[in-house]
Order: structure tokens, then C-alpha cells, then sequence
């Protein structure tokens, strides 16, 4: 399995992102500079954390338009397994890969601590190593992660099974304590926890490896990287 | 152009003593670009001229210094090839005058300090220190300052994408109206890419690159070498604003720029921007610079010579490459998004002259600047005393209520409030964060963790700034080594008030002359950092506080936790219960909390025996013979045993003691050299300790819940670990008055 790392001007988890990869969990990584107009022949898409374009107007409001959100759109039209993490979650929804925004937290504060979140579904390529219902110990790391939309935008998601996680408790105001949501195709997934950041045994965490290597053998995925 | 008055030459902060050293160095009078020039380079804050001939006194090397003071930062070998660069600098005045932006650009300029010298930042620690939040008259102002601070310092490390991994957060009535903001930035690079601040090779082309010039900044330096009036808060505009978004760019650029080969020389623009730069460079190779200023990147038009001179934009830096290869500089500020100009020639002249539009403005040998700055033994008696050595008569009152008292205090309760605004994980280093006895970092690549910790104590150097600054390093050492590090060297921030009364000059001179003994000592050198003087506001000097940043080294592997982990261990005392007297109690944290008041003088420390202490729990640590690990600091060993007792398992501890002091000071001395551990094996640790020659008593058992202490069957304290848990946990908020967190 190949992962491409897509690296803004300001992203600052993308070696996090890619250290988990290719040293945690033993995959290909490789990194994607933000005016690429291809992705080249990865079989996964991770947008990594972090502060893309100093995140001015709004966050993830001018990588939306980067040369390579074009080339990450298509590949997640084709079917083609995006993560987005924090800034890439909010990268997202800018880009209208995922419904709702990402607004500055309840408290107006950054926050950084490990919290338990829920996988709410393991029907998607990034959970299908994780139980439903299993709670995880995830680490954010985030100023705007209060996930909004409205209610209609709301009850579909939870009606098609796209909350993916959610925070067990107050976590930073987000309705319904979304953690991360799938696009309707399932193979687009946003959250604010950082697993890359829970995949190595010193850190303190490893829960964050069921998602990453979720991703990794996601089975779709598995056929065409035995094809090429 | 204006004509130099003596009240202009005032204006500039410099003396007429000064004024005519510049007449004679260059046989003429200056111009007043030049004398601008002079005024900055010859500041205190850049020219060190009040404390230089005392710094001399510093050990700076051992067989881990590959580069000592002078440089940006200092060079530590940690093996296999690789080296840390780890520096302080203080933002104190800018962050009352400003608190955000003050904060913020003092954790900027720390971070380019160590990029410029090639190396990744991946840890930064802060040292931040106000006035009493729950003052009548200037409480409001101080929560204020305290809440800009903090998310001044979390905006920039955290855009920037740096973990914030420790600190220290200190309140004391004599920081009001001059908070301290003290940042320690780490990096890691290799061996082969080290780089200086040198402008070799003449005909070597002067490259100008980052943020574009403006007004901004202008005399920050000078203004953080004087003491604060009712006018400071005019020199708002003397703050610098920072944009992290672009060092984050800038960082990536430098590294990517320095793989080129083509960079001989790099320095970051910090105070007084481009003129302390180019100085510097050339100075320090030998060599002059000529540039035009028409060439410099500007953020508006119209900046005279004076002004983009004084400039101190943020997120700038100068570099010198080698010619014909100025192309592949260019290439990668471009990709990056960044200006970049040939700005200048180094040149063999030995002068520093400045031309806009060929027009020539300056012309000073760079010696003048930089080597010969005024060097000043300023007069020194008997170090300032504000309290009496001894204290008065106090009744015994409920212990469990002090307890309660001391752990909900400001200096003592939980920082978490603080740091969970702080990203203390990003680049996943973090092995022990924010709330650990000391930082933990892994070096990625390697089997080597470094660990840092950054302290000080203004109560302590008050009453004596030479025992009080031992007990700082020792402090710092004993952190490292009670997470299995061996420490390394050191980096000191010196924050004192105005070094022209001989009574505040003499505790820098008592201070200095004490952090040198305790690095030679414990063979941590100094390898840089930074002076702050005139901490002074409408003539009250701050509490003498000089902070230190001690790194070390250990092979990497999760350190025990503070906490105690499981019921039914041994908790031992390894150095003893130790003693104190009634002198030595009047700077604890139980004097200033529960009595409050201050006197007396501070512990007692036995260095040859703190050593022992050190070693002994190093070797404890490094064999995995101990659950948790935590050494006894401000409020003594009550609050010891209480914090061991917040850990996630919520495991507390029995107590009995045998000791005939009297209950206070028993439960509350600050004496050092103390570290309480819990263990499966006390026969292991008793006879570690006894090898080393260092007493260890077992105090007690940890239990289910609740911390108990006897002493000689008395029951002292008694209180559940919930109860307890919760003062400490909320203590920082109730002080903040900040309903929302609660």
C-alpha cells in the first residue's frame, strides 16, 4: 500500500503522517507537494494537520483551491480512500468533499489533550478494524473543531451511517459530539482526533493504529494494489 | 536630517560617556542613521554591558559542547552524528506593553534563533511569571496579561507546528506591572549541518530573505533596556508583530536552502533586525558588508535608512552565499513562497556601510558594533534584601486545611488550563509533556531522548541570589535524573531589575557567580542565553529571577510517572526527611500561602550530596526498579505525596514518620535533594541508596485512596485523593474566574 501525504505551505503533521506510515505501520509513504496537478500512483490520500496557508479567511479556505485539490477530488470520485486530519477535515468541508464546517471551539480556546472517542461505525475503509461501539483514546489538537450543519444535514448522515466517531462527552461543542463523517461513498473520511499521533507505544497511545491500519488494508483497496 | 542634542543622544538611551566613545571610534561625529545604529547595537539588551564581564565567569565547556555562547544558540553532541541546538530568550517587556504579540514573537525569534543554525526545532518550553491574579487593584490586569501570554505563545508554536512540551508559571506580587515571559526553543540537526553566522568570502553576495520590511519594532531593543514608566504604554507600536504561518515557510525554506551547499553564512534578524545581523556576521568572520537599502524587501514606502535599519520585522533572516550560486537560494524561497534579494557584497574592509539608492548613510567598522561596545563593571554592594531573616511567631492551625490550601495555590495547583491550549504533541517526540517532572523528547532515528527542564525561583534568589540559583540548577538536575537523564548543560535567562543601582547589580553579580559554581559542579555548562535587566516598574524591581534551562540525555524509554501507579507498594524517601530551620522556612510556599508572609533565607543545599541523591535515582530509574518517581520541590513533601496521589489510578498513600520537628515545617520544608519514589522492590532501592551513600527511608505504603501522614502516630493530614484532586485541578481557573472552563 502506497500513501501519499499532501503537504500545504503551513501543513505541519504531514511527517507525522507519514513517519506513522511508513516507521509505525511499515507502508509506502510519500509526500505531495500542494501545486501538484497529480497524485501520482498512490492508493490512499492523507491530508495531515496542521495550519494550510496559515489558515487566513478561514480554516482550510484557501487549500480549497490548490492545484492538488483538484487531483484529490477526482481520486475521490474514483472511489480512491481520502483521510482528512484536523486541517484536513476542515480542508474537506471547505472543498465540499464532506458536508458541514468546522467553527472555533465552544470554549474559544486551542485544545490539546487525549480524549475517548466512539467508533460509531466500522463500515468504511478507515473502521472496518475497530467494533462499533469500541471507544478509542485519541489525541486532538485543535482551535476550530466544533463540527456544525444543519439538522436535515444531520439526521442524513446519522440515517446513512456516516458519523464515523464520536466524542464519548464534551469534547469542543460539536453537535451531536461528531468526531469524524463519511462522504456518501464512504471512501472520504474527515475527523479532528490525530491517529497518526496514537500509533506508536512511547507516545502514551496506540488506538490510533485501527484507523490507520484500517486505511491500509482497506479490502477495496487491497485488489487493486494486487492488480498494479 | 535631524541635528544629535544631548537630548537626542538621551532619547536613544545612550550615555554622553558613550556618545563620545562613538566620536572616537570613528574620528568623526556620527550621522544620525549611524548614531541610531550605535544606540541599538550598544543597548544593553544586545551588548550585554552591564552583566559581560560577570557572564565570563560561566563554565562553558565539557566534552558534549560543540558550541558554546556567542552563536545563536549552543551545540550539544548527543551521539550517533546527531547534536541539539537549545537556547532561552526573554520577551518581558514587549509582553506588558503588548501580552499576545509579545509572547507570541518572543517564542518567534527563539525558534530562528535555532534554525538559523540548521537544526529542526522540536521542543519549546516556557518560563512565564506575573503579579497576583487575585490583587484588588491589579488583579483584572494581570489575568489579562496571563491570558494574552498564553495564547500568544500557543497561536505561534502551534501554527509553526512545534510542541510546547514544559514550563513553569510563577505568581508573585513583585512581577506586577513586569510579567516575565521566558521561552526555551530546542532543535535537532546532524553533525555536518551545523551552520554559523559568519559572512565569509569577500565578494560573496549578502541575500536578504522572509517577511518584508515595515515599520514595526522600531527601538525594541532599546526599549527592553529601560526600566517601564507611565509613558511605556506610548511605545506600543514597538512591539513587533508575528506571523507564524511565514516562519513555518521560512524554516522549511532554510533547511531546504541549506541542503544547496550554497549557504556560507545564515543569522536571523532579531533585535535590532538588520543591523545586529549584518554586524554580526561580518564582525565575527573578519570581513565587511556593504548594502543598498534600495534592495530591501518593504512592507511600505517611504522607510528612511533609520528606519529600516532599526526595524524589527519579524520573521526575517540574512544570509550570505556563495557567488554564482545565489540561483539555487533563489529557487527555493521561491517554491516556498518567499522574498528573497541580493541585498549586498561582504567586502574586506572591516566596515559596515550602508547605502539606499548608492547614497552612502554609514559607514562604521563593524568591530565598533560588535566587539566594542561598552563593557561596564558596574558598582555592586550588598544584594537588595526586601524581607527580614527572621519571621514571626505562628500558631499551629488545622494541617489538612494547609494541604488544601497550598495545593489550590496559584504557584502549586495543576497548569493544565494552560498547557492543554499549548499542541504538546506535534512531530510525536513527546514521550513525557506538559505536568511530567521533566520533558521528554525522542530524537527519531536514534535511541537517544532528550530531556529538558526549565525552572526558577524569584523567592529564593530574593534571599539570597547565589544559594537561590544553586538550588535552581540543582533543582533542574534532579528533575532530569529523576526521568533517567544524565544532565548535559544549560541555558540561563537573567531577570533583574536595574543593573545601575549597585544593591540589584550585586544579586546579578551574586547570581551569576552561584549558577557558575552549581554548572561547574554538577558539569552542566553554559552554553548561551540571555540577559534582562531594568525589570523595573515606576522604580520597584522584580524579585531577582534568573531561569534555567538544563537539557540531558537518556536512552529512549517511557520514564516512571509521578504518580503512584498500584496499592500496596513501598513509598521510600530517597534522601532522607532532611531538616530545616525556622530561617530556612520563611521562603516556602507555606509561608507565602498560608502565613503570608516572607523572611529568612532558603534551604540548605549540600551539592556533594544532591549528586549522590541524582545518581542514585538515575540508576533506580534506568533499571525500571521504581513505579513512580517525583522529586520534592515547592510546598515540601505534603504536596509531594499529594501529587504523587492525582495519577489516573488515583492511588494514595499511609505515612508514618518519626522526625521531631515541629509539624509545618516536617510536612512543608522545601529542603533539596528529596525524590519519592514507590516501588515493588524497597530492598532494591535501600540498597542502591546505601551504595551511593545516600539515606533512604520508607515512609509508608500507597493505598486504594486517600493520603494519610503520621508523624510518631499523630494523624497530620487526612483527606480523600478526589477532594484533594479537584483543588488542584481547578485552582488555575478559580484564579482566572473563568466560569467557562470550570
Amino acid at each position: 500500500m502506497k500513501v501519499g501525504v499532501v503537504v500545504f505551505p503551513g501543513s505541519n503533521c504531514d511527517h507525522d503522517a507519514w513517519y506513522a506510515v511508513s516507521e509505525d505501520l511499515h507502508h509506502q509513504a510519500e509526500y505531495i507537494w500542494h501545486d501538484s496537478n497529480s497524485l501520482g500512483d498512490v492508493d490512499a490520500v492523507i491530508l495531515p494537520g496542521g495550519f494550510s496557508y496559515g489558515d487566513y479567511l478561514r480554516t482550510g479556505a484557501i487549500a480549497k483551491f490548490s492545484p492538488v485539490l483538484k487531483a484529490v477530488k477526482e481520486f475521490a470520485q474514483a472511489g480512491g480512500p481520502v483521510l482528512g486530519v484536523c486541517n484536513g477535515f476542515q480542508i474537506l468541508t471547505e472543498a465540499g468533499l464532506l458536508p458541514g464546517a468546522l467553527v472555533r471551539n465552544s470554549e474559544l480556546k486551542f485544545i490539546c489533550k487525549t480524549v475517548p472517542v466512539e467508533v460509531a461505525t466500522s463500515d468504511s475503509p478507515f473502521t472496518h478494524q475497530a467494533r462499533r461501539g469500541e471507544v478509542l483514546q485519541l489525541p486532538v489538537a485543535h482551535g476550530e473543531g466544533c463540527y456544525v450543519a444543519d439538522e436535515k444535514t444531520l439526521d442524513q448522515l446519522e440515517a446513512e451511517d456516516r458519523v464515523v466517531l464520536r466524542y464519548k462527552g464534551h469534547c469542543n461543542g460539536s453537535q451531536r459530539d461528531i468526531a469524524g463523517i463519511l462522504s456518501s461513498g464512504r471512501n472520504v473520511m474527515g475527523m479532528m482526533p490525530h491517529p497518526e499521533r496514537a500509533a506508536d507505544p512511547l507516545l502514551g497511545h496506540t488506538d490510533g493504529i485501527k484507523i490507520l491500519n484500517s486505511l491500509l488494508t482497506a479490502p477495496s483497496l487491497v485488489s487493486t494494489t494486487t492488480k498494479s | 536630517m535631524s541635528q544629535i542634542t544631548p537630548d537626542v543622544i538621551a532619547a536613544h538611551q545612550l550615555t554622553q560617556g558613550e556618545y563620545d566613545k562613538i566620536v572616537s571610534l570613528l574620528g568623526r561625529e556620527p550621522s544620525f542613521t549611524e548614531l541610531g545604529i550605535f544606540s541599538v547595537m550598544w543597548s544593553e539588551h544586545c551588548s550585554y554591558k552591564s552583566s559581560r564581564i560577570h557572564l565570563k565567569k560561566l563554565p562553558t565547556e565539557s566534552k558534549y559542547v560543540l558550541q558554546g555562547p556567542g552563536e545563536n544558540a549552543g551545540i550539544i553532541d548527543i551521539g550517533d552524528g546527531v547534536a541539539i541546538a537549545f537556547k532561552i530568550e526573554s520577551h518581558n517587556h514587549p509582553s506588558f506593553i503588548e501580552p499576545f504579540q509579545g509572547a507570541a514573537t518572543g517564542v518567534g525569534g527563539i525558534l530562528r534563533d535555532i534554525f538559523t543554525m540548521g537544526a529542526r526545532p522540536i521542543a519549546v518550553m516556557d518560563s512565564i511569571r506575573f503579579g497576583n491574579l487575585e490583587d484588588e487593584k491589579t488583579g483584572a490586569r494581570n489575568r489579562r496579561i496571563l491570558e494574552g501570554v498564553v495564547s500568544g505563545i500557543a497561536h505561534y508554536g502551534n501554527c509553526f507546528g512545534v510542541p510546547t512540551v514544559g514550563g513553569e508559571c510563577v505568581f508573585e506580587s513583585s512581577y506586577d506591572g513586569n510579567p516575565l515571559v521566558n521561552v526555551f526553543a530546542l532543535g535537532v540537526f546532524r553533525h555536518d549541518e551545523i551552520f554559523y553566522g559568519t559572512a565569509s568570502g569577500v565578494g560573496n553576495p549578502v541575500i536578504y530573505v522572509g517577511a518584508k520590511t515595515g515599520r514595526d519594532g522600531i527601538h525594541g531593543a532599546s526599549m527592553a533596556s529601560a526600566e517601564f514608566t507611565e509613558e511605556s504604554k506610548q511605545k506600543r507600536p514597538n512591539v513587533q508583530v508575528g506571523d507564524p504561518f511565514l516562519e513555518k515557510l521560512l524554516l522549511e525554506a532554510c533547511l531546504e536552502a541549506m541542503k544547496t551547499g550554497a549557504i556560507v553564512g545564515i543569522q536571523d534578524m532579531g533585535a535590532a533586525g538588520l543591523t545586529s545581523s549584518t554586524c554580526e556576521m561580518a564582525s565575527r568572520a573578519g570581513t565587511g558588508i556593504e548594502i543598498d537599502l534600495q534592495y530591501v524587501p518593504q512592507r511600505e514606502p517611504g522607510m528612511t535608512p533609520y528606519e529600516m535599519l532599526l526595524s524589527e520585522s519579524q520573521e526575517r533572516m540574512l544570509l550570505v552565499a556563495e557567488r554564482g550560486r545565489e540561483g539555487e537560494i533563489f529557487d527555493v524561497f521561491k517554491k516556498w513562497g518567499l522574498d528573497a534579494a541580493t541585498i549586498g557584497v561582504v567586502t574586506d574592509d572591516g566596515l559596515f556601510r550602508v547605502k539606499d539608492h548608492g547614497k552612502v548613510y554609514a559607514e562604521i567598522p563593524n568591530r565598533a558594533l560588535a566587539d566594542e561596545a561598552p563593557k561596564y563593571d558596574r558598582p555592586h554592594t550588598t544584594p537588595l534584601r526586601v524581607a527580614p531573616l527572621d519571621g514571626p511567631e505562628f500558631k499551629s492551625r488545622d494541617l489538612t486545611a494547609d494541604l488544601k490550601s497550598l495545593i489550590e495555590s496559584g504557584d502549586i495547583c495543576s497548569k493544565r488550563w494552560i498547557w492543554e491550549q499549548y499542541d504538546h504533541q506535534v512531530r510525536t517526540n513527546t514521550i513525557a509533556g506538559p505536568g511530567a517532572e521533566a520533558a521528554v523528547v525522542r530524537i527519531k532515528g536514534t535511541n537517544t531522548s532528550v530531556a529538558m527542564s526549565l525552572d526558577g525561583n524569584g523567592r529564593y534568589c530574593a534571599l539570597d541570589p547565589r544559594e537561590g540559583t544553586k538550588l535552581i540548577v540543582a533543582e533542574c538536575c534532579r528533575n532530569l535524573s529523576t526521568v533517567g537523564a544524565l544532565p548535559v548543560a544549560t541555558t540561563n535567562n537573567l531577570n533583574f531589575g536595574n543593573p545601575e543601582k549597585p544593591e540589584i547589580m550585586a544579586q546579578i553579580v551574586e547570581s551569576v557567580e552561584g549558577l557558575a559554581e552549581a554548572c561547574r559542579f554538577f558539569e552542566v555548562p553554559v552554553t548561551g542565553g540571555n540577559v534582562s535587566l531594568y525589570n523595573e516598574t515606576l522604580g520597584t524591581p522584580i524579585f531577582p529571577t534568573p531561569v534555567v534551562g538544563i537539557v540531558g540525555t537518556l536512552p529512549t524509554t517511557v520514564p516512571p510517572p509521578i504518580h503512584f501507579q498500584h496499592p500496596g507498594r513501598s513509598v521510600i524517601l530517597l534522601g532522607g526527611l532532611r531538616s530545616a530551620t525556622e530561617q530556612e522556612f520563611g521562603g516556602t510556599q507555606y509561608a507565602k500561602v498560608v502565613l503570608d508572609t516572607f523572611w529568612g533565607k532558603p534551604p540548605t543545599l549540600d551539592m556533594e550530596y544532591e549528586r549522590r541523591v541524582q545518581q542514585t535515582v538515575r540508576e533506580l530509574v534506568r533499571e525500571k526498579a521504581v513505579e513512580s518517581a517525583h522529586d520534592l520541590s515547592e510546598g515540601g513533601l505534603a504536596v509531594a505525596l499529594a501529587e504523587c496521589s492525582f495519577g489516573k489510578a488515583q492511588v494514595g498513600a499511609e505515612i508514618d514518620l518519626d522526625s521531631d520537628l515541629r509539624p509545618e515545617l516536617l510536612l512543608f520544608h522545601e529542603a533539596p535533594s528529596r525524590i519519592l519514589v514507590s516501588t515493588a522492590d524497597p530492598e532494591r532501592v535501600i540498597a542502591a541508596a546505601r551504595k551511593n551513600g545516600v539515606e533512604s527511608v520508607t515512609i509508608g505504603v500507597t493505598l486504594e485512596s486517600g493520603v494519610v501522614i503520621r508523624n510518631q502516630k499523630a494523624v497530620l493530614v487526612d483527606c480523600r485523593i478526589d477532594e484533594l484532586g479537584k483543588l488542584w485541578d481547578t485552582g488555575l481557573v478559580n484564579l482566572l474566574h473563568d466560569p467557562v472552563s470550570v
